[in-house]
């Protein structure tokens, strides 16, 4: 699983980031730490969007998504 | 379809505000303006003294009840999180240079459409600057520009901008006679104040929750082939252009309300609160340039701060105290572009500022030089 921090970073920088860990470890799960808001519509979008199954939860004020590519 | 379903209500929220953007010059507000976060800003700067543009001063309760309605809907849906401290200076600059550029162009990215949406057709110019600007900033940041990590705030922080809003709606609504407000122009033209605080409400809660950004729009299509923010900007040009023609806003006649009678063309030329694009010796070829390159100028520090500047008032009420430093560099370029002959003025003797064409070229290096020095975690 390889993590993608995004926390604290405003739109549209975690999109760019996620796109990049994408990119680089393709067929790998994801996991997204994002802070809430539209950073979590916006990669939801993009990972459904690129064929991954998207589970979220929250952990202390933060959002972490996991993305699992669909075979 | 399964598109439309999933966009359903960023569209129905962008038609609604394409609507009451465009009915509020029919209840008072100035052409083509219904909402114009630019223009609300600079207004709001001349009615606080920070320029002396006699024209041009009010305290907007628009731009308030924006950043409240926001503050409400972000609190109701768990979302206020006081934030800050990513590179709040540049944020400041890069606000700056925003409205500069829109007081080239002569209105935000949602002036922008409403002119359109008012057969405005040089709001294409703007389009197309837009468009321009968008690209180099999806180029920066697909480069890994970023302005670096915010924190966590101690929740009274985020209360500032809200706070701050409310004096400003207290100073309205008291007539504060320390305040400049316009007689005739632009300024002077203004629903009824409870209007307008309605109003920016609604769409506070609008932008807020369906997260629309006319910059995203465009953005999103080049970074990611994301159509979802694209489509509330359809919809809001949509919103408009049927809201001007059911109130008969196209010619004479039509929906009076506050005593205007609405009488707009489609065409290039002649546009209401526009730039003329010609004169007797026809087009005039460098104030179409300039009005590009002011949106060049938008689309590209606008990229940058990572919204259009309705999207970031929502969000500096959301307790976002970045989008508030980029909200206070607004109202600093709402002054700067009055105070020393950058804004454009207009009318058929309308002309772009004598300062405007420099002030847009310091304003795109600042941009290109941070785009190359700002990357990843550097800042």
């Amino acid at each position: 699983m390889f993590e993608v921090d995004a926390l604290g970073l405003a739109c549209p920088i975690p999109l760019v980031r996620v796109q990049k860990a994408m990119a680089s470890h393709p067929g790998e799960v994801l996991l997204v730490k994002v802070d809430g808001g539209s950073a979590i519509d916006h990669v939801t979008r993009l990972a459904e969007s690129k064929g991954y199954a998207v589970k979220s939860e929250s952990k202390d004020g933060e959002f972490h998504l996991e993305l699992t590519p669909k075979s | 379809m399964k598109f439309f379903l999933k966009s359903k209500w960023i569209i129905l929220g962008g038609f609604i505000f394409g609507v009451l953007g465009a009915l509020a010059v029919n209840c008072g507000n100035p052409l083509n303006m219904g909402i114009c976060v630019a223009c609300f800003l600079r207004d709001i700067a001349g009615a606080l003294k920070y320029h002396s543009a006699a024209a041009v001063q009010y305290l907007r309760p628009e731009i308030m009840g924006i950043v409240l309605g926001a503050l409400g809907s972000s609190m109701i849906f768990k979302e206020f999180r006081p934030r800050g401290g990513s590179s709040p200076i540049v944020r400041f600059i890069l606000g700056m240079c925003v409205i500069v550029g829109t007081m080239v162009f002569l209105g935000c990215p949602t002036r922008m459409t409403l002119r359109l949406g008012g057969g405005d057709m040089s709001a294409l110019i703007g389009v197309a600057g837009l468009v321009v600007g968008v690209l180099i900033g999806v180029f920066f940041l697909r480069q890994g520009f970023s302005l670096g990590r915010a924190k966590k705030m101690p929740k009274a922080v985020g209360y500032i901008m809200p706070l701050l809003m409310m004096a400003l709606l207290v100073l309205l609504f008291i007539k504060s006679g320390a305040l400049s407000f316009s007689e005739t122009g632009p300024g002077s033209q203004h629903v009824n104040p409870w209007l307008g605080l309605g109003l920016g409400l609604v769409v506070g809660c609008i932008v807020q929750r369906t997260r629309f950004c006319s910059i995203g729009g465009f953005r999103d299509i080049f970074l990611t082939r994301d159509f979802y923010l694209f489509a509330g900007f359809v919809a809001f040009l949509a919103g408009v252009v049927v809201a001007n023609l059911v109130a008969g806003n196209f010619g004479v006649g039509g929906l009076v309300i506050s005593g205007i009678d609405v009488n707009y063309n489609v065409g290039f030329f002649n546009q209401p609160i526009a730039l003329p694009y010609e004169n007797t010796d026809g087009i005039i070829w460098s104030q179409i340039v300039w009005s590009f390159l002011g949106f060049v100028l938008v689309g590209l520090a606008a990229s940058q701060m990572g919204g259009c500047p309705l999207r970031t008032t929502v969000l500096a009420g959301e307790g976002d105290t970045d989008a508030g430093i980029g909200v206070l560099g607004y109202i600093a370029g709402g002054a700067l572009a009055m105070n020393f002959a950058i804004a454009s003025s207009a009318g058929a003797a309308g002309a772009i500022g004598q300062n405007a064409p420099i002030a847009v070229i310091i304003g795109l290096v600042f941009c290109i030089g941070i785009g190359f020095t700002m990357r990843e975690d550097t800042a």
